[in-house]
């Protein structure tokens, strides 16, 4: 597979496939984009080496996906924006079903704060050392991921309450 | 007033009841819940072309206590639904309500898990407005057809 890559991104593939071989699961393009998969353990290393050398100073967006598969089937991408190189770059994760739990990158990026929480709140993906980690959209008590797959499309009855509507008496 | 020339010299016989649901009838403030798009169809309806101040819907009152109609305008979630029931205990008696547009009518096209499927759900809605979002005349109409409403309920009791 040949990638057409744009001379700063080369750059910032080629140091990466360099200093991270083995953590490197694969480099594609798609529809313009450059997607980088690595592995999760080495997720904190990798977005300080992009963030400290190669200019990736904005995180512009974290997106969760379901797989759906039967093995990590939870996947979430860091959309990474460098306004020197005017680069874009995608950097995927994939994590586990049972307990998919992630490495917070609030540190590196304080903005990944209220992504993280929202990837949280839809998909069930926690983040390790988070500042504020708890639901961002939905009520707290509420017990269930509602992007997942299997979540049904009107939501489970009696999940989350209607206020009351008896009027007060006194 | 045009009244006076009407009447002359005489007078005029009617009901209590008619008397106040014609004052009550001609002076619906509208409480703006603006939740969405149709929000914006909501202030034209209020704005000089379409000029609610004709009916009587003289201003749109930012407080629910200076408020008869309420004009639930847009989707509501099952967050905002609380909010909506609290300022709508909090206006007070008699009050009416608006559903407008399809969202609030009946969730429309927000057929999800978060979104309430009809603000009728929680708030006893007088009209519904169809349309995606509706016209500013359609809401005139829902208020005309709420001024019918009105003027038809027996308001004022003999108390025994």
């Amino acid at each position: 597979m040949s990638l057409e890559l744009s001379e700063p991104l080369q750059k910032v593939v080629d140091s990466l496939s360099e200093k991270f071989s083995d953590q490197l699961i694969e480099v594609y393009q798609s529809s313009g984009d450059t997607f980088v998969r690595i592995e999760s353990s080495a997720l904190i290393e990798v977005c300080t080496f992009l963030k400290n050398e190669c200019g990736f100073i904005y995180l512009s967006d974290i997106i969760g996906t379901d797989r759906y598969t039967s093995d990590e089937r939870f996947e979430v991408i860091y959309n990474l924006l460098s306004f020197k190189e005017q680069a874009r770059i995608f950097l995927k994760v994939w994590c586990d079903e049972e307990n998919p739990e992630l490495e917070s990158v609030t540190k590196i990026w304080p903005g990944a704060n209220w992504n993280e929480r929202e990837v949280f709140d839809m998909y069930g993906v926690r983040f390790k050392n988070h500042p504020d980690f708890r639901r961002i959209f939905l009520p707290e008590d509420f017990d269930y991921f509602p992007l997942r797959k299997e979540f049904p499309l009107l939501g489970i009855p009696g999940s989350i309450e209607l206020p009351n509507t008896t009027p007060d008496t006194d | 007033m045009g009244l006076e020339s009407a009447l002359g010299e005489g007078y005029l016989t009617t009901k209590v009841d008619s008397m106040v649901n014609w004052a009550r009838a001609n002076a619906a403030w509208p409480m703006p819940m603006g939740l969405a798009c149709c929000a914006i169809e909501m202030m034209a309806f209020a704005g000089p072309k379409y000029d609610a101040a004709r009916f009587g819907s003289e201003v749109m009152r930012f407080s629910p206590r200076q408020s008869d109609v309420m004009i639930v305008a847009g989707w509501c979630t099952y967050k905002m639904s609380h909010a909506i029931r609290r300022i709508w205990d909090q206006m007070p008696d008699p009050k009416w309500c608006i559903a407008m547009g399809a969202c609030a009518s009946t969730g429309g096209m927000h057929r999800c898990y978060g979104v309430v499927q009809g603000v009728d759900n929680f708030l006893p809605v007088d009209t519904y407005i169809s349309g995606c979002p509706p016209r500013p005349d359609a809401v005139l109409h829902a208020l005309m057809k709420i001024q019918d409403k009105i003027k038809t309920e027996h308001s004022v009791m003999l108390d025994t």
